[in-house]
């Protein structure tokens, strides 16, 4: 069992403004089910003051996520959105008596989604499409900028750490090496040295074997596939992506995504690299899309 | 209000019957088996008598095929090193993606060390595909490992014909039947299997023994060498109090098949039946035609386990989940996503697991008091509108 605090515990068995907000004019929709967390904020900021009158949640999540969407909502209502800004999500965790190191993720999905709400209530586009960071952690959708910012404001001094705060890393493990050169170049900085290196150098497959790896996973699932009446075909193998064509009885189920995204997880555990799996109806999109 | 335990494959209560015969063992019956004195030999005699109350259970061939081990792990562990280390001209191992972390953790440190593990593949409804078990089949394998119940699930696997099919290659076949023993009937004599583990914990004895069942014939290597115990096959003074304990959990076990079979069954089957009638977006996991009679796992669509686990445990019902926050990793179950089961119900998932102490007014406790706890987290949850799923909110980062 998770040792709650008594804060966190009374604000998941009675959350505080939880539901929709009708009146909201600011929204901000965060977090990921693929990782078990999905949060939606809803605000309404008094236009000529900026104070934030009233905020409502939505949260598909553990106990502590619930938990730290309700504090949320309480530690900002009444307040200028400028000072709701400066709120950390140390302040969140705080705020409940503290958070279960693995649970610290809660707290940042949080403060993303108070900054989502407030971008979109500005009418700006919250930087959600990591032109600030490179995307780090590709399984969780983790940039350099958020760990950056987690790594500083926590003082972390590991990659076990961050995954607890981000979840980054928490994956397919091969951002590891990347999330350890945010926390050197941070360390340095403080005149410190990371204290354990776990970074582990992976040979690189040639283009053949990984062709032929990506085919062999492809082959596994399709069976599955032919039992319910569809297929899928591998179409063109990118660089970071690869595209498939679905057809039959998988080409329109609800399932599609569910499958691309089992059929990813299992590439990523084969390849050891990330890479993820598009429709090919999206090829034109994003090979010819990419800057 | 008295607590409700629904969840005996996580662990179960000790058997009162079976307190009372083991307490002798820790005061007047106190001496080591392998003395040459009346101490010793009395414990000697109880201990043989708890190999054969095991041996029976098993329906094993002759109580020397019966080794006391500590735990369900160690026999898992034993089966599998004893196979490669008799073999050592086979490389290769064949198990499948839904393991117990026993076997899972042992196979990829196995794999560092240089062998070929095999992990079978389940369908949406966690079953295997025999043809595919069969081509991997050949003169490279050691040994089969594969569970006979998965304890999140309850899906059986067809273990007979499995074996049948690994011995008729002259391979050897073991089972982790940890979840099995005292559920359902098992007449080792008349199957091919070599070795099975049980684990005493989950048949209301003690938690810390277990047993290893190796075939007679089968060639043996130990896995903890030192003393002559077990017939030089596990070392260390015999846990007797425990062993004892375990044979009597045995024979009563046994003795409330029957029991499990029927009337288990039969609560589970309401308390399934009820809920899926009264939840709608929740399904069952796994395959329910081939199910241990006392498992039952629902997704509850669109919300996570967690928070349900804790809301139960807020009206004394215990249960467990194979979301990811419960488990602390950052991924819902490995035998949830091996079925592809999507991760909006993957994270809702919640196991149910009886015993005989269970009666069917705690299973209408239970119907009870679900429903409204999960119509409470889809009203908390973002993807969840009046009594329907929205099909809208896609949050960033997703
Ligand atoms: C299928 C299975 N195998 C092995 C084990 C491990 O047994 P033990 O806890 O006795 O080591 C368990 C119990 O958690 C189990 O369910």
């Amino acid at each position: 069992m998770w040792e709650y605090s008594e804060k966190v515990k009374e604000h998941f068995f009675s959350p505080r403004n939880a539901g929709v907000l009708e009146e909201a004019n600011g929204i901000g929709d965060v977090g990921s089910i693929s990782c078990g967390d999905a949060l939606r904020l809803m605000l309404k900021i008094n236009p000529e003051t900026e104070m934030i009158e009233e905020a409502k949640f939505q949260t598909f999540g553990c106990g502590s996520a619930i938990a730290s969407s309700s504090a949320l909502t309480e530690m900002v209502i009444g307040k200028p959105v400028s000072s709701a800004l400066q709120i950390t999500n140390q302040d969140i965790a705080d705020y409940l008596d503290g958070l279960p190191p693995e649970k610290m993720h809660c707290s940042v999905m949080g403060r993303e989604a108070l900054h989502a709400a407030i971008a979109n209530f500005r009418g700006e586009k919250w930087k959600d499409d990591h032109e600030e960071g490179e995307l780090i952690c590709k399984c969780f959708g983790i940039d350099a900028h958020l760990i950056e910012e987690t790594v500083r404001a926590n003082n972390l001094t590991s990659i076990e750490q961050v995954t607890n705060y981000t979840k980054a890393g928490g994956g397919c493990s091969t951002c590891h090496d990347g999330i350890e050169e945010i926390l050197i170049k941070i360390l340095a900085e403080q005149g410190k040295t990371l204290e354990k290196a776990t970074s582990k150098k992976k040979k690189k497959l040639t283009n053949l074997q990984r062709m032929k790896r990506i085919e062999q996973v492809i082959a596994s699932v399709r069976p599955q596939m032919l039992m319910d009446h569809g297929d899928i075909e591998l179409v063109e193998i990118g660089e970071k992506e690869i595209f498939v064509n679905m057809s039959g009885a998988c080409s329109d189920c609800q399932m599609v995504g569910t499958t691309l995204s089992g059929l990813q997880q299992r590439l990523i555990d084969d390849l050891g690299e990330f890479i993820r799996v598009l429709p090919a109806s999206q090829l034109n999109k994003v090979m010819g899309g990419r800057a | 209000m008295k607590p409700i335990y629904f969840d005996n494959n996580a662990t179960t209560m000790v058997d009162p019957e079976v307190v009372q015969a083991m307490l002798p063992f820790f005061t007047e019956q106190f001496g080591n088996p392998s003395s040459m004195h009346s101490f010793g030999d009395k414990v000697s005699s109880a201990l043989k008598k708890a190999r054969q109350q095991i041996q029976t259970l098993l329906g094993a061939e002759h109580d020397s095929e019966i080794i006391f081990t500590s735990c369900g792990t160690e026999s898992d562990a034993s089966a599998i090193m004893s196979a490669l280390k008799s073999q050592p001209d086979r490389k290769e191992i064949i198990t499948t993606v839904v393991e117990h972390s026993a076997i899972l953790n042992l196979c990829k440190q196995l794999e560092k060390e240089g062998y070929k593990v095999h992990y079978l593949p389940v369908d949406k409804k966690g079953r295997l595909d025999l043809k595919e078990y069969e081509k991997l089949l050949t003169d490279q394998v050691a040994i089969v490992s594969i569970m006979w119940a998965n304890n999140e699930t309850g899906t059986l696997f067809p273990i007979q014909e499995m074996a049948d099919m690994a011995s008729d290659r002259e391979i050897l076949f073991h089972t982790d039947a940890v979840q099995v023993v005292g559920k359902m009937p098992i007449d080792l004599k008349n199957s091919s299997i070599d070795f099975l583990s049980l684990s005493g914990h989950k048949l209301h004895a003690p938690k810390g023994v277990g047993v290893l069942y190796v075939r007679r014939g089968v060639r043996f290597r130990p896995f903890l060498l030192g003393g002559h115990q077990e017939r030089g096959r596990r070392a260390g003074t015999e846990n007797t109090a425990s062993i004892v304990a375990l044979g009597k959990a045995a024979e009563l076990a046994l003795n409330h098949l029957d029991f499990e079979n029927q009337k288990v069954k039969a609560m589970r089957d309401r308390l399934e039946k009820e809920i899926l009638s009264q939840v709608p977006h929740a399904f069952v996991t796994g395959d329910p035609e081939n199910r241990l009679p006392n498992t039952l796992n629902i997704a509850f669509e669109y919300i996570e386990g967690e928070g349900l686990l804790l809301l139960l445990n807020k009206q004394g019902i215990a249960a467990s989940s194979g979301s990811a926050c419960t488990s602390g990793s950052l991924e819902p179950s490995h035998v949830m996503r091996a079925m592809q089961i999507p991760f909006t119900a993957a994270h809702g998932t919640i196991r149910f697991s009886l015993s005989r102490y269970n009666t069917m007014e705690e299973v209408e406790r239970v119907i009870q008091a679900v429903p409204p706890i999960v119509s409470q987290l889809r009203k908390l949850s973002p993807y969840w509108k009046d009594n329907a799923p929205v099909q809208n909110f896609v949050p960033t980062y997703a």
